[in-house]
């Protein structure tokens, strides 16, 4: 329960952090870290306009995409804590919960019928279908490992390892840095803050939403980064100290996953949208590598 | 056969020999096989019953313009063989021709309206019936954009047809922002009104169309600008060039998510057009030009001010350009992406710094001077790629030119002991005239041309700016390309949607 706890807080902050940080390396003061989530509420309080073009599809798939994403959460947990639902290979389900969700925001972006929605559409499955492999060449390393089969069992004992896996936990961070990266649409795949629908990927999709809608889809963003910094976190939290200390590390190494993240946008160009497949491969196999260097240790 | 003039020179319409179609189409394409040669502006006037053409080639050796026309009657039955066949550029010419009058060219490849004026000969034809070019097929799909930019900056309708990420085709369709501007330049009987009008046919070319307007009311009346006002010219024109190519370096790296590019770049270009400010009062330089003469002159402590930010931009500009230029991830996204070759600019009549990145040496500033680049050694930079990165490059050099050249004229300015003239509205132009002016603007040459009745009242006025042309160049550019490379193509041509619907 823990975890899911300090995902929610996290998930209020963190988007704000990103922009801070890309205003302040801009020269500018930027907004207050809490103005994503206020805009937010905003969305919250407006009523939706959907497109005379499309039907029942459009409007539950951001409700189903939050809630997946809510039951993803529960599955995650906080070092040795228990998550809300612990089970045998849980990560198979926690995976394929996002994979829903991602599925009814395409099918609702094709339900939209605009040609733009079609494109996005089409990039975000390829990406995520090249990405798929990489989250469970990971997942399989650490079972190896750990001799574990469920998160909590993985994380919990991850904490006592000895230096000799800090390899494969350096590539497994690697590997969740850029899952999250993609999942969310930074850069440099995918630009969040461009205006130019023909460059789109994620964004592109939720064109036709507005709203308490897109309000929704926010907060799903919002809570998947923050999923994404907590199994990071889990990685390289030691398992020997006090809860009060391992909730301060989270907290400090969500911020920091934050800045650098801001950072990286701030000082770099986005990919050419057909390298991306090239750059996701790459992620892929750096978790190949981590995967087989498991079955030598 | 034809008559030559220089560049802001004026011809007697009498003077001009009136030739036979066939004997018409001979000269110009004759003279067009030169790629020396390269048609400027190609447009009828209605004299009574009949139209009159005339076709001004520039030639850039020789530095003349040749003049030729001919004649038809006023009416859509009228047939002409199309000389669009055989030179492509032409085929925007005629497209207008026939939109304004319903004059016929037989074997035009692309005979589609241009911008709907009010008095278009065929009231049929509107927006909303424009013929696209079309693919039936089962696997290519079409993409259309606009006519509301994303940017909401103006608007014009782009279809794409694509093969999955892959554009196979693109079509630009503009004529949304159509104003009537030539027509008001015949209404408005004020040269000061027109003056206005002149700064307001492009918002980003203030200073090249109103430089154009002033430079032909001068010739039509006849006499000269004096040497510091044209030298000031010349300050102004580099000034919008230097302010508009470092927007352009920030927007080409916003549109490639490269912030720290964007944000310097932005400032700089404020300093730019603040320092236009300072000048004159407006950013963008409205006001500053005026026939014969200037509200604005520069004084020794203007021209001191003005050195010392241009000082701190030129620097600034340097290192951040050094930067954008140096970075892996953004040579990957401009390098080989949208490329024009050097055949395709000449073919399609590219103007400008757009046909300047394919080795092509087109500007005015070089082979037709005015203003005070008489008096300047002036050579054109020139690239030869023709890709994205050519026209961002190409623009960091030209600012860096344009900087070292705006230095010069301040300090040249300060020892100058000729009066500043106040402006002359109150003109008598010279009766039965046809005048033409032409300007480099920071995206190409800017041609302006009037025709004047017995009493020296202006009957036809001709706007045309550079984006006339290079809107081809960018459907061009982007064939083959991925359509998320699109934006990108578009913005380092940064074209003129308002330019081009008048």
């Amino acid at each position: 329960m823990l975890s899911f706890g300090l995902i929610l807080i996290t998930s209020l902050f963190f988007t704000g952090i990103i922009g801070r940080t890309k205003s302040l390396m801009a020269g500018r003061k930027g907004p207050d870290v809490f103005q994503p989530i206020k805009n937010v509420l905003l969305l919250l309080r407006k009523g939706s306009v959907f497109s005379s073009t499309s039907g029942l599809i459009t409007q539950l798939a951001p409700t189903i995409s939050l809630a997946t994403v809510l039951t993803a959460a529960l599955l995650v947990p906080f070092n040795g804590q228990q998550a809300v639902i612990s089970f045998s290979y849980d990560f198979v389900l926690f995976a394929y919960l996002l994979a829903l969700g991602r599925f009814f925001m395409i099918i609702a972006a094709l339900d939209a019928g605009s040609s733009f929605q079609g494109m996005g559409a089409a990039r975000e499955s390829l990406y995520s279908m090249l990405l798929e492999p990489a989250f469970f060449m990971i997942l399989a390393s650490f079972c190896l490992i750990t001799h574990n089969s469920s998160f909590a069992g993985i994380f919990s004992s991850l904490g006592q390892m000895n230096t000799e896996f800090l390899l494969a936990a350096v590539l497994a961070i690697f590997v969740f840095v850029n899952i999250a990266l993609v999942e969310n649409s930074r850069l440099p795949v995918d630009d969040p803050k461009t205006h130019l629908e023909l460059t789109m990927i994620h964004e592109v999709m939720v064109l036709d939403l507005c709203g308490f809608d897109l309000g929704l889809v926010q907060i799903t963003s919002f809570l998947k980064f923050a999923i994404f910094g907590t199994l990071i976190a889990n990685c390289v939290m030691p398992g020997f100290i006090p809860v009060i200390a391992q909730i301060a590390i989270y907290f400090a190494i969500q911020m920091l996953f934050a800045i650098v993240i801001g950072s990286v946008e701030s000082f770099r160009a986005r990919n050419r949208l057909n390298r991306n497949a090239q750059y996701i491969l790459a992620v892929v196999a750096i978790s190949l590598i981590a995967f087989v260097l498991t079955l030598f240790l | 056969m034809y008559k030559k003039i220089k560049n802001n020179g004026i011809i007697p319409i009498a003077e001009i020999p009136v030739l036979e179609y066939p004997a018409f189409a001979d000269e110009v394409s004759h003279l067009l096989d030169s790629s020396a040669c390269h048609c400027v502006n190609y447009y009828a006037v209605p004299f009574n019953n009949r139209l009159q053409y005339f076709c001004f080639i520039a030639n850039d050796e020789t530095n003349d313009i040749c003049i030729l026309s001919h004649q038809t009657e006023n009416s859509p039955e009228v047939k002409l063989e199309s000389l669009a066949k055989k030179h492509f550029a032409l085929h925007i010419f005629e497209r207008e021709i026939h939109e304004n009058f319903g004059i016929q060219f037989d074997g035009h490849p692309w005979l589609k309206p241009v911008r709907y004026p009010f008095n278009r000969a065929d009231k049929n034809q509107v927006p909303d019936n424009y013929p696209f070019y079309r693919i039936e097929s089962e696997e290519l799909h079409e993409v259309g954009v606009g006519p509301i930019h994303a940017g909401v900056i103006e608007p014009g309708h782009f279809r794409f047809i694509c093969d999955g990420e892959k554009v196979l085709h693109l079509e630009i369709h503009l004529g949304y922002q159509h104003r009537g501007v030539e027509q008001l330049f015949i209404k408005k009987n004020s040269t000061l009104q027109r003056c206005i009008l002149a700064e307001s046919i492009a918002g980003d070319s203030v200073i090249g169309h109103s430089m154009a307007y002033a430079g032909l009311m001068e010739s039509l009346s006849g006499k000269q600008a004096n040497d510091r006002l044209s030298i000031e010219r010349v300050v102004a024109m580099e000034l919008e060039r230097i302010a508009i190519h470092i927007g352009d370096t920030s927007a080409l790296s916003t549109d490639v998510a490269y912030q720290f590019g964007q944000v310097v770049n932005e400032a700089l270009r404020t300093l730019v057009i603040n320092t236009t400010q300072l000048w004159c009062g407006n950013r963008f330089g409205k006001g500053l030009i005026r026939p014969f003469g200037t509200h604005y002159p520069i004084d020794a402590m203007l021209a001191d001010k003005m050195l010392a930010t241009l000082k701190d931009v030129g620097e600034r500009y340097l290192q951040i350009t050094d930067r954008i230029y140096n970075l892996t991830s953004v040579l990957d996204r401009f390098e080989t992406v949208g490329e024009i070759t050097r055949k395709q600019a000449e073919k399609i009549g590219a103007v400008g710094m757009a046909a300047r990145t394919t080795g092509l040496k087109r500007d005015i500033r070089h082979s037709h001077p005015f203003a005070g680049y008489h008096h300047i050694a002036y050579e054109p930079v020139l690239l030869t790629t023709g890709d994205v990165l050519a026209r961002g490059f190409l623009r960091k050099l030209e600012v860096e030119q344009s900087l070292d050249l705006v230095n010069k004229l301040l300090e040249r300015i300060k020892l100058i002991d000729i009066p500043s003239e106040k402006p002359i509205f109150d003109l008598k132009l010279q009766p039965s005239q046809l005048g033409i002016s032409l300007t480099e603007g920071w995206r190409g040459e800017i041609c302006h041309s009037a025709v004047t009745n017995e009493q020296g009242e202006i009957i036809h006025y001709k706007v045309k700016d550079p984006s006339m042309h290079n809107w081809m160049a960018l459907a061009l550019a982007v064939r083959n390309q991925e359509i998320s490379d699109f934006p990108i193509c578009n913005k380092s041509f940064n074209l003129s949607y308002c330019g081009h619907d008048l």
